[in-house]
């Protein structure tokens, strides 16, 4: 076994992590849909879909076969590459973010200095491809609900970036794993829950989750962006939007409530329960909340959030510098 | 002078004013007096009503009448086709109905929308149906049926029957030609392409749209997401109601209506069976009355739980609208247990309803009447209070009662901008005179004062069940009168006259002596009427149909201008109206 020397098993050990952390995200994306629709369903006092395998576990199989052998149909009057490369971007760029999530001490795909700004970028890029599929579709309705979308993730992504610098100035890193490790002691939802505040607002905006579905707005837009794509196509932006939560989530864990840290149970256990609970939260904002008109969207992120994560980090840098001395 | 009149000095001083214009004073079963002016001074007398001390402000209907057919109309006028309109002064709660005759080479008439904007669509209607034109309308262009279509289906010299057409056939030349007709181009509706060099957005929202509350399609003209005008395009489910009446017996016509305000069930068979018994002169058992009213209100519940879980879901909650439906399953359930049906019980009949309530249905009404009150003070407490909530509806699309008056505004919405007009209180009928109710009423005629209200009327409606449940009358529930269809059947088997009677009876139909009659509802979106020609027939010469939800549609442009596409949704959740009671 001499060809297998310790930098190839590092290697062989780091690719099948990745392997099983991103196969379990976009999983996980997959089973939420049904999750989400049996809560609603738990919610409405309906029962949501029960009928495929016990208690409805196998609905996604089904879904899964709908979906594949649904006509993968591309409207003539699309602008046709950059109509394929719109779902492509939308998901890729936020499966990509996992990469810089540390799930337990020994497991996370990736130890980047710049994890979080890393994280920032692929947002970034994520705004792309409702920008793109919203124009190629070639639809008025989706048209609308791209500028609605560049608009709105552009604004929010100003100030999600500054919510998180209070993180960053306290742990003294953009690397989430010292960012964890930093929070040993006292989670960073507690000195920085402003902080906190405004990235749950960014991330539910950002993820395009009601109530800041304006891309999507169905009883406004009929579905929005996405009105023209069908088949998997249509399945890359469904299941991104839920990849997407699940990204959001975990980050919210990793970076406010203290990653892996708890007592008693095993790390692994405590990320997940963690990261459930915001889940969850996301659905349950989906079910209760009516939807704020989007002008109202726009001048809540700018005239509110963006001067609170400003006196927030104001404030956390004063603090830093007093204790510090 | 008739006895409808008497006492009125507004109309003798208009016939004073217009002697030699009044042609003559009909007599009819309608309750408001009725007069034939000439169509030279047709404009001035609507003008006179409108500027009166206490106005007729409210044009409540208009369309026409083909009279060639017509056997009986003695004194009256020579009149080929008759044009009516239907004034209403809230302030004085009367009507008056000017009748114009017109002759069949001269088919013209002054237009009336510069002086009721809301007569816009009726004249189109009146266009559409009967080819009757109007010279000056702003837009005089089909409104019901397809811009391709040829003839005037309402005229007499117009199959009623599928049967009495040739086939139908499309070809793919044709349908391009029906295509391109529905095209919408801007010039037609004077509205510019561009402002200052840039170009307006033209979005098609309809027919297909999830709030589009049915087969409705609204263009509108965006600048950004901004509403700079828009034009709401009807006609997607007509299926020619009233012409269907003239071809129906007066007993068969009764499931058609349940269909006009289809999520107002037997509501709809009120006012129709209340106008035929005015007719048939019948006078119905309190028993009737009573349990007329108790359905009436049942289904005026089941309608606004409709609405509310729809106007919620509009604003982008998702959750109302499930509890609103399995509130409204409930209904249903007592209505099917006493009806037989569920949506559409066709449950009226002239003369009474259709059986007698069954054992138990104290016990299955009292059921929904405990059950509903903490749920509308859930619906409140989560949604109604909700800042959000309050936000996208507050000052969103708000009118005053003049202007809602201006476009013949009636119902809920109506009482939203604070005017107490509800016919249950203002023109009793069915008994209501004998239930102690409150009139809710808004005071700001938003969307929110929209929803809010039609919560409270649930309230109200529960209030009048209960009265319904405690004092049920006993009696019959048919009335004692030849002219109740079907007629009680114990009476057929006493010797041959009575089952020859009956045979007629219930194989023609009833005949109707020559009368007009008209009876108005407050229905669940406004005020709905029937109003009845008979020629002395088994059918009925002409039945208008007026419904509230044809006016209230045509006001949204002047509402949305300048508003938002988010606000149009909202507004259009909170006119609750449904395309069947538009079109017809």
């Amino acid at each position: 076994m001499s060809w297998l020397s310790p930098e190839l098993q590092a290697i062989l050990w780091g690719m099948f992590q990745a392997l099983v952390i991103l196969l379990g995200a976009v999983l996980l994306g997959a089973v939420l849909t049904i999750v989400e629709r049996r809560l609603l369903g738990l919610w409405q006092d309906r029962y949501g879909p029960n009928r495929v395998g016990p208690f409805g576990t196998l609905q996604l199989v089904a879904d899964m076969i709908k979906i594949f052998f649904k006509e993968d149909w591309i409207p003539p009057f699309a602008d046709r590459p950059l109509f394929v490369l719109a779902p492509v971007i939308a998901f890729a760029s936020l499966l990509l973010s996992f990469i810089i999530i540390p799930i337990t001490p020994g497991w996370g795909i990736a130890d980047l200095h710049i994890g979080l700004l890393f994280f920032l970028a692929m947002a970034g890029i994520n705004v792309y491809s409702v920008l793109l599929g919203g124009w190629a579709s070639g639809n008025k309705y989706a048209l609308l609900g791209a500028i609605r979308s560049s608009a709105q993730t552009i604004s929010y992504e100003v100030f999600m970036g500054l919510s998180l610098m209070g993180v960053v100035a306290l742990a003294g890193s953009f690397n989430l794993r010292e960012i964890v490790a930093a929070q040993d002691g006292l989670w960073f939802v507690i000195p920085q829950f402003f902080g906190f505040c405004t990235f749950l607002i960014a991330g539910i905006a950002v993820t395009h989750r009601h109530p800041f579905d304006q891309p999507e707005a169905e009883q406004e837009l009929a579905d929005g962006y996405h009105i023209e794509y069908s088949s998997m196509k249509f399945g890359l932006f469904f299941i991104g939007e839920y990849v997407g939560m699940v990204l959001v989530s975990a980050l919210i864990v990793t970076l406010f409530f203290g990653g892996w840290h708890g007592p008693w149970l095993p790390p692994i256990l405590w990320f997940a329960i963690k990261t459930a609970f915001f889940l969850m939260l996301f659905i349950l904002l989906r079910a209760s909340l009516p939807r704020p008109r989007y002008d109202r969207v726009m001048s809540f992120g700018w005239k509110v959030c963006l001067p609170l994560t400003l006196i927030n980090l104001l404030a956390t840098g004063a603090v830093i510098l007093l204790v510090g001395e | 002078m008739t006895t409808d009149t008497i006492g009125d000095e507004w109309l003798e001083a208009l016939e004073r004013d217009f002697g030699a214009s009044v042609l003559h004073e009909q007599h009819t079963h309608t309750g408001m007096p009725v007069l034939w002016v000439t169509r030279e001074a047709l404009t001035d007398v609507l003008a006179y009503l409108k500027n009166l001390n206490a106005p007729f402000d409210l044009l409540y209907d208009l369309s026409a009448m083909d009279e060639r057919l017509r056997g009986h109309r003695q004194g009256l006028p020579r009149s080929d086709f008759t044009v009516f309109y239907q004034l209403m002064s809230v302030s004085r709660n009367r009507d008056i109905m000017l009748k114009v005759a017109l002759t069949e080479e001269d088919l013209n008439l002054p237009t009336a929308t510069g002086v009721f904007p809301a007569a816009n669509w009726y004249e189109r209607e009146v266009w559409d149906m009967f080819g009757i034109a109007f010279s000056g309308h702003p837009h005089l262009a089909r409104i019901l049926m397809p811009p391709t279509w040829i003839g005037h289906p309402l005229r007499k010299d117009y199959p009623a029957r599928a049967t009495e057409f040739d086939p139908y056939t499309l070809t793919v030349a044709g349908e391009e030609k029906e295509q391109e007709a529905l095209q919408f181009v801007p010039e037609n509706w004077g509205m510019a392409r561009e402002r200052d060099g840039a170009e307006f957005m033209f979005l098609n929202l309809g027919p297909n749209h999830p709030s589009a509350h049915g087969a409705f399609r609204i263009v509108l003209q965006l600048d950004g997401e901004e509403v700079v005008d828009c034009v709401p395009d009807i006609g997607y489910h007509h299926r020619g109601a009233e012409k269907m009446a003239e071809r129906q017996s007066w007993h068969s016509f009764i499931p058609y209506t349940d269909r006009i305000d289809y999520t107002g069930g037997v509501m709809n068979n009120l006012p129709y069976v209340l106008a035929v018994e005015k007719l048939a002169g019948i006078e119905v058992p309190d028993r009737v009355k009573t349990i007329r009213v108790m359905m009436a209100e049942m289904f005026r519940i089941t309608s606004h739980l409709l609405f509310l879980g729809t106007y919620l879901q509009d604003l982008g909650a998702m959750t109302p609208v499930f509890f609103t439906f399995s509130d409204r399953q409930r209904g249903y359930k007592v209505i099917e247990g006493i009806t037989g049906f569920r949506m559409h019980p066709a449950w009226y009949r002239i003369g009474g309803v259709m059986q007698d309530l069954p054992r138990g249905w104290e016990k299955l009404v009292q059921e929904f009447l405990d059950w509903m009150p903490p749920r509308l003070r859930e619906y409140e407490r989560a949604m109604m209070e909700n800042a959000l909530v309050k936000e996208r509806t507050r000052n969103v699309a708000a009118f005053d009662t003049t202007e809602a008056l201006a476009w013949g505004v009636t119902g809920p919405n109506l009482r939203a901008t604070g005017c107490n007009f509800d016919l249950r209180k203002q023109r009793p009928y069915s008994g209501y005179d004998n239930f102690e109710f409150e009139v809710p009423l808004g005071d700001r005629g938003d969307v929110f004062d929209r929803g809010q209200l039609r919560i409270e009327e649930m309230r109200q409606s529960l209030r009048i069940i209960q009265q319904c449940v405690d004092h049920m009358p006993a009696g019959d529930f048919k009335a004692d009168h030849p002219l109740t269809t079907p007629p009680p059947r114990e009476r057929m088997l006493e010797h041959i006259e009575t089952l020859i009677t009956h045979f007629l009876q219930v194989s023609w139909g009833p005949v109707l002596k020559p009368q007009e009659s008209m009876q108005m509802v407050e229905a669940t979106k406004g005020i709905n009427s029937y109003y009845l020609t008979s020629d002395g027939n088994t059918m009925s010469y002409r039945t208008r149909i007026r419904t509230p939800s044809f006016p209230h549609l045509q006001q949204i442009p002047s509402l949305m201008r300048g508003g938002f596409v988010p606000d149009l949704i909202a507004h259009l959740g909170s006119i609750d109206f449904v395309m069947a009671d538009v079109d017809r």
